[in-house]
């Protein structure tokens, strides 16, 4: 099962499920990333944590510890 | 008759624009109930009976954040007769997601479509109407920075208030809507609380809404045959019921959006974008980082606001001081009432005032930095670095500003959104080196360390040491424990600031500082006028013979294995609640020396005579890292709101203090 955080920059996304219950499960979900979107990988930060990804037409940023969480295929 | 307006949307749609240009000078700013969030408050221009509520800004009505429980509780107790929700046109998937909860709660919702210019520029078109339509309520365009479509939008919303009820919006799949009716005749004849609308009530029945059930109390009987329902629709999903409801609307939004907005394909990198590549970049960005903090502060603390201070000194001290004390000898006042007066209060909080000006200047950047979107910038570059000592990326900034004054550093600390990152940033900032320390520091390598150069910058360095030690250690501690909150963060597109929303936000920053020099620091600084002015017996004395000095040689003792133990020092401690700076000229003072600088020679003499090169160290470690003065501690109890935390986190400060201190002591006696 492949991950959010595995991602190489650059590359697009399908995501396929969010591990996890409750509180940090529904705010990720709650910032666009449900099952079926699609995710670019935009940047990493300068000292290497968090990455920046395009989703829903916008940019956010998430730590690569929440994006193990976020199955992609 | 008198209708109530709530404005509801997400961080950065322009909100705060709106409610400014809709309610004008009739604000007035709060606090929610028992929380730190602020709560804003207006009349709508040109109708006195119209009253608009500003929400906090939030992208959902879950259960889980404080902001968006206190929205959710707002609406469905107050239950405002309409909501204004503030969309992001520019970003328009993400911002429908909250209007979609919205429309749910019953209440008539006027949708502004804010930023109408953004879209236009980037060559996209919204067919409002259209999208009208499908949410069933009336969608407005508007451009708050340009100040157009805000009439209408007023119109339309007082208009949404003279309804009754929105219109439901059916938009999950059929298995979802089928067992969200069969819930709502369930809890018809479970639920007697007439305050939740049924669908709404429902749908959080259906996603095991804790804070909801947690309310309602529902018999066991009609609480499990709503699970069985939710339970099946899991099963059919293989996902959880509140997971289901959340994909469900944004599959919703992404269809209504494919159909209604038509995107600019050929669109290149919008400027933003191409701003972002250079401030974000690899290389770059930490370069350029320090480049705007160094720039922030070498205009705020160092050229400009520092010039700042020498005028208000001479404002305060020559013309107002000046013109006060003639004016109370030609009136024939009593010598203690000039005393008070002059030495006391015009002494004392003029001591404080003097970084107004600087604290002005600051707040302006800090406005300009956080409207334009860097701020949020600074936080994904910084937060790998700070996030290991329980700190957030945002922790910078309050630090950085603490090298000039804990106020406005402590009060910096709001742009923190996770609360236990804001506590921890509050409680550990003012072990950075203030200004105010430095003639502190000035005086005691004056008198012991004259050739010795690493002494004063070991000062900031034992600072950011104990910065980062007692991150560490506090974040094992009880109220910081737990589960980190998930960092996922917006970066919003750059954008120009707009003069006036940033001076409104510095003014406010800056009022709140000047209102609290005006009060605690003015009882502050009469209460130690009086106890260093008088004796027990109430006569006018020296400082030596004050109920103060008799104070410092009770509390003396306590500093004899640090090395200081003389009444001198412990005055000088407390006087230093004042205002760090204090500490110099209580020393003159308790030596008989008028208006004592940092470089006196008689002052370096006695104080060389008082401690030694070990005991003065110690001194100086205790001075940075105890308690900060008077007008931090009003500061950080705003910021906490709560006193039992201001008093527990000047215990700690003032603790850790001391065993620094002693260590230094014990350590230094060897070696010095």
């Amino acid at each position: 099962m492949k991950t959010l955080n595995k991602i190489p920059c650059g590359d697009t996304v399908t995501v396929t499920g969010i591990e996890g219950v409750g509180p940090v499960k529904r705010r990720i979900m709650d910032m666009g990333i449900t099952k079926g979107s699609q995710v670019f990988v935009r940047k990493v930060a300068p000292l290497g944590d968090p990455v920046e990804i395009t989703v829903k037409g916008y940019e956010l940023t998430i730590r690569k510890e929440d994006a193990k969480k976020i199955q992609v295929g | 008759m008198g209708l109530k307006i709530a404005l509801a949307g997400n961080p950065n749609s322009g909100k705060t624009t709106v409610f400014n240009a809709l309610t004008g000078s009739t604000q007035y700013v709060g606090n929610w109930p028992g929380v730190t969030v602020e709560k804003k408050e207006g009349r709508l221009r040109g109708h006195k009976d119209v009253e608009i509520i500003d929400l906090p800004g939030i992208y959902s009505l879950s259960p889980y954040s404080l902001e968006e429980v206190i929205a959710r509780n707002y609406l469905m107790e107050e239950t405002p007769d309409a909501i204004i929700n503030i969309v992001d046109a520019s970003n328009i998937e993400r911002n429908l997601y909250l209007t979609t909860q919205l429309l749910e709660t019953g209440i008539p919702v006027v949708v502004a479509l804010n930023m109408m210019d953004v879209v236009k520029r980037n060559g996209d078109t919204i067919h409002s109407s259209n999208l009208s339509a499908e949410l069933g309520c009336p969608v407005v365009e508007t451009s708050a920075a340009k100040g157009t479509g805000l009439s209408d939008l007023a119109n339309a919303a007082m208009a949404a208030g003279q309804k009754a009820d929105q219109a439901p919006l059916y938009l999950f799949s059929d298995t979802v809507e089928r067992g969200i009716t069969e819930i709502e005749q369930i809890a018809k004849d479970a639920v007697t609380d007439s305050r939740y609308n049924p669908r709404w009530l429902a749908i959080k029945l259906f996603e095991n809404d804790e804070k909801v059930l947690e309310n309602l109390r529902l018999p066991d009987r009609a609480a499990q045959a709503i699970r069985q329902i939710a339970e099946s629709c899991e099963k059919e999903y293989d996902d959880d019921a509140e997971s289901i409801v959340t994909t469900q609307r944004y599959d919703y939004i992404t269809g209504i959006v494919g159909k209604h907005v038509v995107k600019n394909r050929k669109q290149k990198l919008t400027p933003s974008d191409k701003i972002d590549r250079v401030l974000t970049n690899r290389w770059l960005a930490l370069p350029i980082f320090l480049l705007i903090m160094w720039g922030v502060y070498y205009v705020s603390i160092q050229s400009i606001g520092d010039m700042t201070i020498g005028w208000v000194e001479t404002l305060i001290g020559e013309w107002i001081g000046g013109g006060v004390s003639t004016l109370l000898v030609n009136a024939g006042a009593a010598e203690w009432l000039h005393s008070l007066i002059i030495d006391g209060i015009i002494g004392g909080v003029g001591a404080v005032l003097v970084f107004v000006p600087q604290l002005m200047i600051l707040f302006l950047f800090i406005s300009i930095l956080e409207d334009c979107g860097y701020m949020a910038r600074v936080a994904f570059i910084m937060d790998r670095l700070f996030r290991k000592f329980g700190l957030s990326g945002k922790s910078f900034i309050p630090m950085l500003i603490g090298t000039g004054c804990s106020v406005p550093a402590i009060m910096a600390s709001r742009t923190i959104e996770n609360d236990k990152d804001r506590k921890m940033t509050i409680m550990l900032t003012p072990f950075i080196p203030c200004g105010a320390k430095l003639p502190v520091f000035a005086l005691f390598v004056g008198a012991f360390f004259p050739t010795m150069a690493w002494v004063a910058p070991s000062m900031y360095l034992l600072g950011i040491v104990m910065v980062i030690l007692s991150g560490v250690i506090l974040k094992r501690t009880r109220p910081f424990r737990g589960d980190p909150a998930p960092f996922v963060m917006e970066l919003p597109a750059y954008r120009f600031p707009r003069m006036k929303g940033v001076l409104i936000h510095m003014w406010e920053r800056g009022k709140a500082f000047m209102i609290k020099a005006g009060t605690i620091i003015f009882v502050a600084s009469g209460a130690i006028w009086f106890l260093q002015s008088f004796s027990w017996s109430l006569q006018m004395v020296d400082a030596s013979e004050s109920i103060l000095a008799s104070i410092g040689r009770v509390v003396a003792p306590i500093f004899i294995p640090l090395g200081f133990g003389n009444w001198q020092a412990a005055v000088a401690s407390i006087t230093g609640l004042l205002a760090k700076e204090v500490v110099v000229s209580t020393f003159g003072v308790l030596f008989g020396i008028a208006e004592a600088s940092e470089s006196d020679p008689t002052l370096l003499e006695n104080i060389g005579q008082l401690f030694n090169p070990a005991s003065g160290y110690a001194f100086m470690v205790f001075t940075l890292l105890a308690a900060p003065c008077f007008a931090a501690i009003g500061a950080m109890r705003r910021e906490f709101n709560s006193w039992k935390w201001t008093l527990g986190t000047v215990a700690f400060q003032t603790g850790t203090a001391y065993v620094m201190a002693l260590i230094a002591y014990q350590i230094g006696r060897l070696f010095l």
